[in-house]
């Protein structure tokens, strides 16, 4: 090195002149570049905080005329002036459970197959296809089912299910039309499939072949390397992505308000009509003519909030206090 | 099994327990395929009904004229609202990835990455709700541009995360070999990093794009009723869009409305399809091209 470097001659005063200028530019240049990207960053937080505010600020009228009250009163009369979320907190709970109950093994399973059992060249066909599904605007889903899927769980579905299994009141006579909690349910477990199925498939990748192999190698099935060496190292990563996908299911508004019928009674059966939280939001947002009403819309958007921010946040907690870091939706 | 050595002519055929667990397995590993056809058949009925039921109400009319025969201003008026909401997200987005990957400690990175994971996670509907409250409430007034900074809060932890995936792949060398040049930060942030992440942060982008095209909750909220009749691109009035007309056709139950929103549909979710598609394709490239580099 010592001798490449040739003693440098003493700058004239001018090319001295132009390269602090030229450092001074740097300098600043960093300073600006590092300003404005810091200024985006903590933009995004501000939004995140201003979006808590402004739902609350705006859900404030009705926050104090109705209390607490109104997470179990189950009067919606916008006529009357008398509002409660009781009814919309039960569908939105029984939709989401349902779509996560049912769609939440469909796409572990999902996983695994892309992960675990397909070969390379159907892995690389099928995986884009289920990420498609989640593509699938949810006004074009909610709209499909309106028109095809409700009818066909109205003529197959409810006669089959209330025939075998109507001594269960959750599936009682069928209804007049297919528009019900259970086609609403059945749309969700739909969009909550490909979220779930591609954060689980990621996660399955991820485990180690050598310990696949061996479990292999001592005698063990494929269905015992999932459950013995798959299934374990991965759990809180699923877990996470099921609250991802949970998230997902109570905050769909507006193909759930397209096939749920916008009731306000509570049924125990699957088949008639209800309505949820957000759906409710979406389908009266745009006709509501009083301050109580849109008021009210806002309560029930405080209430979906803070749902929603519970699921998202024990998800990220779960994948980072267990070592996920991709605990993220698509 | 009960004497020492086993029998070395006994032929192997699986038996008694063994027989169970490969029949577990069996069914197990046909269970899992089967979950992978439920989801594949689903999306392909999906996509044929549009297809089947919307192909007849699609022509050129249709997309360039006017209402009652066409659809051309909410074709318009989605290009505005979703151009605008990009225009606004795109830098953010990239600015914030830059911050995450080339100046932040791992002490503020935490909390920014936790806010867009949260974002990402937040409602669309809350999103509309938050809009309505901000924009649309203290100037009594429905404006497109109300539903761009929806999207755009839509599209924003989606083009930042995309980035910061390709920025992560930028090579170490070329860092170190700008440094060692003596480039300062921001130049060689400016002069090398982004020009060689932008192929992947474009498509990130128009993977943004196409989810940003099908969001209805921001727009019905802000847009509830816009005119369909005429042309218009002017974001501070009302823009009628094909997924709130989608919507409001859906809610009236018309036959006639019904073949003009499967109609539409079929342009939105070809238009969606093929940008997704394209984008994940060209990403996959850029991003193998970036991890030889």
């Amino acid at each position: 090195m010592s001798s490449t470097v040739a003693p440098a001659a003493p700058p004239t005063p001018r090319a001295d002149r132009s390269r602090s200028r030229r450092k001074k530019a740097d300098r600043i240049g960093d300073r600006v570049l590092y300003g404005i990207c810091l200024a985006a960053a903590l933009l995004a937080v501000a939004v995140i905080v201003l979006v808590v505010y402004q739902v609350v600020h705006g859900a404030a009228p009705a926050i104090s005329k109705f209390g607490l009250g109104f997470l179990v009163d189950t009067t919606w009369q916008p006529n009357f002036g008398e509002f409660g979320a009781g009814s919309l907190l039960f569908g939105t709970v029984v939709t989401s459970s349902f779509a996560l109950a049912l769609g939440a093994p469909i796409a572990i399973s999902i996983g695994l197959y892309l992960s675990l059992l397909a070969p390379t060249g159907v892995r690389g066909v099928v995986s884009p296809l289920v990420e498609m599904l989640a593509a699938i605007p949810s006004v074009i889903l909610g709209f499909w089912g309106v028109l095809v899927l409700a009818p066909f769980v109205h003529e197959h579905f409810e006669p089959a299910l209330h025939g075998s299994l109507g001594f269960l009141p959750i599936f009682g006579a069928a209804e007049t039309t297919g528009l019900s909690v259970f086609t609403a349910s059945l749309i969700l477990t739909i969009m909550v499939i490909p979220i779930i199925a591609s954060i689980s498939r990621d996660l399955f990748l991820a485990v180690p072949k050598d310990l696949q192999d061996g479990a292999s190698a001592l005698g063990a099935t494929r269905w015992e390397v999932v459950r013995g060496v798959v299934m374990p190292s991965t759990s809180s990563g699923v877990i996470a992505a099921c609250l991802l996908g949970l998230g997902r299911a109570l905050g769909e508004a507006i193909a759930v308000a397209q096939v749920i019928g916008a009731g306000s009674e509570i049924h125990a059966s699957l088949f008639k009509t209800g309505d949820t939280l957000a759906a409710r939001i979406a389908n009266q947002f745009p006709g509501a003519l009083t301050e109580l009403h849109k008021a009210s819309l806002f309560y029930l958007g405080v209430i979906l909030l803070v749902i929603g921010l519970i699921s998202n946040l024990t998800a990220q907690w779960i994948g980072r206090r267990f070592g996920y870091r991709g605990a993220t939706a698509r | 099994m009960s004497g020492g050595v086993p029998d070395p002519a006994a032929p192997l055929t699986p038996s008694g327990n063994l027989r169970r667990r490969q029949l577990i397995s069996k069914v197990t590993e046909y269970g899992a395929t089967a979950a992978a056809i439920v989801a594949v058949t689903v999306l392909v009925i999906v996509i044929y009904t549009v297809v089947a039921r919307g192909a007849s109400a699609v022509s050129l009319d249709f997309i360039f004229t006017a209402a009652p025969t066409g659809v051309g201003p909410a074709l318009l008026g989605t290009a505005v609202i979703v151009a605008i909401a990009t225009a606004i997200a795109m830098p953010l987005g990239v600015l914030i990835a830059l911050f995450l990957t080339e100046f932040s400690g791992a002490r503020i990175a935490g909390p920014i990455r936790l806010t867009l994971d949260l974002m990402n996670g937040l409602p669309s509907i809350i999103i509309a709700l938050f809009v309505v409250q901000m924009l649309v409430k203290p100037e009594h007034k429905n404006t497109a541009f109300a539903g761009s900074v929806a999207l755009a809060i839509i599209m924003l932890p989606l083009i930042a995360r995309g980035s910061i995936e390709v920025l992560l792949l930028v090579p170490h060398s070329m860092r170190e070999a700008s440094d060692a040049l003596g480039v300062s930060r921001w130049r060689s942030v400016v002069g090398v990093i982004v020009p060689t992440a932008l192929g992947g942060i474009v498509t990130s982008t128009v993977l943004a794009v196409a989810r940003a095209a099908g969001e209805t909750a921001p727009l019905l909220l802000t847009n509830p009723v816009a005119n369909l009749s005429a042309f218009s691109v002017d974001p501070f009035g009302e823009l009628p869009s094909i997924p709130v007309r989608i919507y409001s056709l859906s809610e009236e139950g018309n036959p006639e409305g019904f073949t003009q929103a499967w109609g539409m549909a079929l342009l939105l979710v070809a238009f969606i399809l093929f940008a997704s598609l394209g984008a994940r394709a060209l990403l996959a490239r850029s991003k193998r091209k970036l991890a030889s580099a």
